[in-house]
This record gives C-alpha cells, sequence and structure tokens, in this order.
C-alpha cells in the first residue's frame, strides 16, 4: 500500500480503456479519464450514453448484474478494482446514491447503522453517535431525531434521499458515486444536498452523474461529457459552459439541441 | 368496430364488449359468492349437526381435562379429548420443528442463491412434493419410515409421535417453502441491490435486508404450514399408531383429532351421542383452523402494509 501513496496525490481514480457491454450492446467504448482527489467530477449526457453504467463498473456492481461486461482497467488509489481481492471491502469504500431512493425497510436508525454494523461495530454508543454524525451532515437530524426508530421508507422521497446519503456517510467513504440524485427530489432539497456535497468535497471524491447540466455548472469542478457510449470530452466545467469546448457535439448538448 | 355497430362514435349503444364486461363480472362474482356460500353451508353442517351436543350435552371440563376417550362404553360413555388434543397437538409441534428450518432454508436457497435452471428445477421438485397425496405418505410412514424407527431406536413399535411428526414435517414442507420463497421474492431487489452496494456479503444481504422485510411473509408461511399439519388426516392416521394414549416420549404412539374423526364416524348411528361428540371434535378443528387462517391474514396484510 504504501507505493500507491505517489499516485494518491495525482489521481484518485485512474480509468483506462474502459469498454462496457451488455450482451451484444456496447454501453461504454473505451473511455479514459482521470479523477483527482477531493474535485467533484460531474458526467453529463442523454440517457442511455452509459453513465450509469461507468458508476456501476467501479464499485464492480457488473458483478450481480446479468450479463454485464467490463474490460479495461480502473484504478483506486493506484490499484485495479478488479484486482481486489474482497470485493466487499471495496465495496465499503465507495459510497453510492441511486437515482431513486433506497430507504430500506429498517428503522432510520438502522438504515445508518447498518453499514458500521457490516464492518463490526456493535456497541450502542459508538452506533449513536454515527448515526446522528451522518444524520447531521445529510441535513435530516433535525427533521427526525425524535423518530429514529420508525420505518424509513415511510419518509418522504426528498427525506429518503438525504437518509440514502447519510447511509453512505455512514461508509466513511473516499470515494462517493451520485446518480441522479435529484430526479425524485423537490428543488428545496436538492439545493441542500448540493450545498451538502459543496462540503464534502473537502473529505472525499465524488463523481455526480447528473442530467441536469446546471447541476454540473454548480457543483463540479471538471465536468465530462458522455454520448452513445463515446466520452466526448472531459474539462474543466468553466471551459464546458465558456464555449471553450473542442467538440461540436458537446455545444449542441449543453445548448439543448439534442437529448 | 362498435363504431360501426353504433353508426356514431358518441352514441349511448350498448355494444358488444360493454355485454362481455358485464357477463364476466357475474361469473366471477357467482364464482366469489359460491366460495363464501359453501363455506357458510359447511360451518352450519357442522354447527347443526354438534353445536348444541357440546354446548348442551357434552360436559367441557371431561372433554378439555380427561383423556379418556370411550364413546361406546356402557352404561355411560366418557368423551374426554384430551389425549387425542395432546396427539395433535404433539405431531403438529414437531412436524414445525422439522419443516420450519428446512423449508425456510429451502426458500433462501432457491430464492436467493440458486439461478437459472437449478432454480427452475428445484421449483418444479418443490412443488411434485406437495402434489404426492396424503395417503401416500402415510404408507411411506407405515412402511419405510417406521422400520427405520424400529432399527435406528430400538423399540418395538415404529408407529409413534416422532413417526407422524417427520412425515407430516415433510408434508408441511412444500407449500411452506413455496410460500416463504414467495414472501422472498416480494422483496425488491432495489434492496438488495443498495445493501450490496455498500459492501454487504450475500449472506448480510439475505441476514440485515431480505429475511427483516420478508418477516410477515414468513410467518405467514409457517402459519399456513402449521394449519395445513393440523387438518392432515390420512397420513396421521397411518404414521402415528392411532392409539389413545398420553405420550411419554415421540416414540410413544398416539391418536390425532382428525384421524378419530375418520376412523369413527362411518360406524356410528346418524344422529346418536357418539357421533355427535365427532362433530363437536370437528367443531374444535374448525375453530382452531379458522384461528391459525386468520393469523396468517393479518400477517400477510401486515406484510403489505409495511410496504
Ligand atoms: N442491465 C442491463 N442489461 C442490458 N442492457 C443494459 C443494462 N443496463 C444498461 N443497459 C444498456 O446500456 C446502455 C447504457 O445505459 P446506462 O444505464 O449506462 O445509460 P445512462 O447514461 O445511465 O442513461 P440514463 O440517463 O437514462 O440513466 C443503454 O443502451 C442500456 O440499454
Ligand atoms: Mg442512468
Amino acid at each position: 500500500m504504501v507505493e500507491v501513496e505517489r499516485d494518491t496525490a495525482v489521481s484518485k481514480l485512474e480509468v483506462e480503456g474502459l469498454t462496457i457491454r451488455y450482451g451484444e450492446t456496447v454501453a461504454l467504448k473505451d473511455v479514459s479519464l482521470d479523477v483527482r482527489p477531493n474535485e467533484i467530477l460531474g458526467i453529463i449526457g442523454p440517457a442511455n450514453s452509459g453513465k450509469t453504467s461507468f458508476l456501476r463498473a467501479i464499485n464492480r456492481m457488473d458483478e450481480m448484474t446479468d450479463g454485464m461486461h467490463v474490460s479495461g482497467r480502473i484504478a483506486l488509489d493506484g490499484t485495479d478494482v478488479r484486482r481486489w481481492r474482497n470485493v466487499y471491502a471495496l465495496r465499503r469504500r465507495i459510497g453510492v446514491v441511486f437515482p431513486l431512493p433506497v430507504g430500506l425497510p429498517l428503522s432510520i436508525f438502522d438504515n445508518v447503522a447498518l453499514s458500521p454494523r457490516l464492518r463490526g461495530v456493535h456497541d450502542r454508543a459508538s452506533l449513536e453517535e454515527i448515526v446522528e454524525r451522518c444524520l447531521t451532515r445529510a441535513a435530516l437530524w433535525d427533521e427526525v431525531k425524535d423518530r429514529l426508530h420508525s420505518l424509513g421508507s415511510l419518509l418522504s422521497g426528498g427525506q429518503q434521499q438525504r437518509l440514502t446519503i447519510a447511509r453512505a456517510l455512514s461508509q466513511e467513504p473516499d470515494l462517493l458515486l451520485l446518480d441522479e440524485f435529484s430526479i425524485a427530489v423537490d428543488p428545496v432539497t436538492t439545493m441542500r444536498i448540493e450545498d451538502i456535497l459543496k462540503e464534502l468535497r473537502e473529505e472525499m471524491t465524488i463523481i455526480l452523474v447528473t442530467n441536469l447540466v446546471q447541476q454540473a455548472r454548480r457543483l463540479a469542478d471538471r465536468t465530462a461529457f458522455f454520448l452513445k457510449g463515446d466520452l466526448v470530452e472531459v474539462g474543466p466545467t468553466e471551459d464546458l459552459f465558456m464555449r471553450r469546448v473542442r467538440d461540436r457535439r458537446t455545444t449542441d448538448y449543453l445548448e439543448g439541441r439534442f437529448g | 368496430m362498435a363504431r360501426k355497430e353504433g353508426g356514431s362514435a358518441g352514441g349511448d349503444h350498448l355494444g358488444r364488449e360493454w355485454w362481455w364486461d358485464k357477463i364476466a363480472q357475474a361469473v366471477l362474482f357467482g364464482g366469489g359468492i359460491s366460495a363464501i356460500v359453501f363455506v357458510i353451508a359447511i360451518f352450519v353442517f357442522v354447527a347443526q349437526q354438534g353445536l348444541g351436543f357440546a354446548l348442551f350435552d357434552l360436559d367441557l371440563a371431561t372433554f378439555f381435562t380427561s383423556p379418556q376417550w370411550r364413546p361406546t362404553s356402557e352404561p355411560e360413555p366418557i368423551f374426554g379429548a384430551l389425549a387425542l388434543i395432546v396427539g395433535t397437538a404433539s405431531i403438529t409441534g414437531l412436524a414445525m420443528l422439522v419443516s420450519v428450518p428446512f423449508s425456510i432454508g429451502a426458500a433462501i436457497f432457491i430464492g436467493e442463491f440458486a439461478s437459472g435452471r437449478t432454480r427452475e428445477i428445484l421449483k418444479v421438485l418443490v412443488e411434485l412434493l406437495a402434489a404426492i397425496p396424503s395417503v401416500v405418505w402415510g404408507f411411506i410412514g407405515l412402511m419405510v419410515m417406521s422400520p427405520l424407527l424400529m432399527d435406528v431406536f430400538d423399540v418395538p413399535v415404529g408407529v409413534s409421535v416422532l413417526n407422524a411428526g417427520l412425515i407430516l414435517g415433510l408434508m408441511a414442507a412444500p407449500i411452506m417453502t413455496t410460500i416463504a420463497e414467495d414472501a422472498l421474492k416480494a422483496v425488491p431487489d432495489g434492496f438488495r441491490e443498495a445493501a450490496e452496494a455498500m459492501g454487504a456479503t450475500r449472506w448480510q444481504v439475505i441476514r440485515q435486508v431480505v429475511l427483516p422485510s420478508a418477516k410477515n411473509g414468513l410467518v405467514a408461511a409457517v402459519l399456513l404450514g402449521v394449519g395445513r399439519g393440523f387438518g392432515e388426516t390420512m397420513a396421521v392416521l397411518m404414521a402415528s399408531g392411532h392409539s389413545i394414549n398420553m405420550p411419554s416420549s415421540p416414540l410413544d404412539p398416539v391418536r390425532a383429532l382428525t384421524a378419530t374423526i375418520a376412523a369413527e364416524l362411518g360406524e356410528t348411528a346418524r344422529g346418536s351421542e357418539h357421533y355427535r361428540a365427532l362433530f363437536s371434535i370437528g367443531i374444535l378443528l374448525f375453530a382452531v383452523t379458522f384461528v391459525i387462517n386468520l393469523l396468517a391474514d393479518v400477517f400477510v396484510r401486515g406484510r403489505r402494509a409495511s410496504r
């Protein structure tokens, strides 16, 4: 682990020649890009451009998806994720937030305590401390502190999405993947979550897939544009929006000419 | 089509699909109602034959506390059902001890681990097991299990609580497996995926997420299995030894409530005390089964409500 420290300073995640297939369908073609530590990398692109597939390859969720085949190299802190022998340990380091909030059918407390329990934390005091800390950081603590033991799946959509974020934070991840988190969330909650993400950047690296180009503009340090499985370009977000882009297709998309 | 017949698209015309809809509704309504009518009719019949006797003539204290079932003794018959109740309860209890872990385990394997062909084959096998007639199970108890138990435990009689409990456990397992598997299947895949993405192992996903969310359905599966075992007659009659006895060990033969009715009803004179006492047992069975099914229903509803 010591020799990979050197790489950490350069990039958190290195992706080289990543190709993803579902049977005959090619979802992603030969994508190479780097994600730097403590940045928010935005990924934009129309439907079916391979954004979700990209995220799923990072924490090896392809292994639980029938027919999904991944080739190429994804290195987290310099180590190819496919070379990790303990896939569970890999996944515990990576927080994931899905498009539709998945409040597990457990109490609010147990939802957030699940991940610590999975890694062997069982004493009540530590769990309570973790649950309070994560819910606070996800801006949900004040709303739920009096009903921690009621079902998480009974919360509103926006609350459930913040619960999902609290749950991801309870993993103490150093990489956080968000897939169109605002799709089922009202604008006010979306703004609150965006503020949370800006703070979280201090502690972790974030990859934010979004179908709202303005969200990428607000949050992302750099932005990648995916189209039909191709990485059209990746660069500082300002460059993309200031039209300092190399590819016409990017401008077309940003101006809403397709997708 | 309605357009052609009616002439104009907007006219109030009863077209063919309107009649089909009404006919289908009527047929379905008739089917649903007849099921309810049959249940009520059976209940009325059983109650009419035995309820008056059970309430006014039968000594309920004796019925529930005396192990003496002597319906034909002269001059005074004794109707004590305790030994029969204990027989049924001990067989059913043992059967559940065998079949609950077995069925839940099988359901977890089929639903969560097996995939593709293995899964399909296992499901077909379980359904085949459920289709074996109970007399065949009784036969297996008598001809296979009984000599086996005599050998293993070195006892003179092989038909016993243990034999009937094992047979009944095997009989109840397929239906419990099927219902338990349905309960597991009703847990959305998104839950499993979310937990796996957090780094939960397969077993942790099952233990921490799938089983808790399927809990009500699993309890319902167990209760329906209990109901199945409780009401079973033929296999129990053949495998239990059918002798009135307060068992002191699982190797003792016993007699079950259901088997008593099946064996004695044909020999009684219609309307006699003995005949009506058997119907009183029927009412007891009816009541207990009803309560079990009601409980199962409450749990299934609970499962839907917690969505
Ligand atoms: N489980 C799957 N099985 C088969 N094909 C899939 C599967 N998941 C995705 N695909 C295909 O892969 C391609 C890329 O899909 P992906 O979900 O990665 O796109 P996306 O950019 O996330 O789209 P969206 O914005 O709609 O979420 C699509 O053509 C899709 O049909
Ligand atoms: Mg997607």
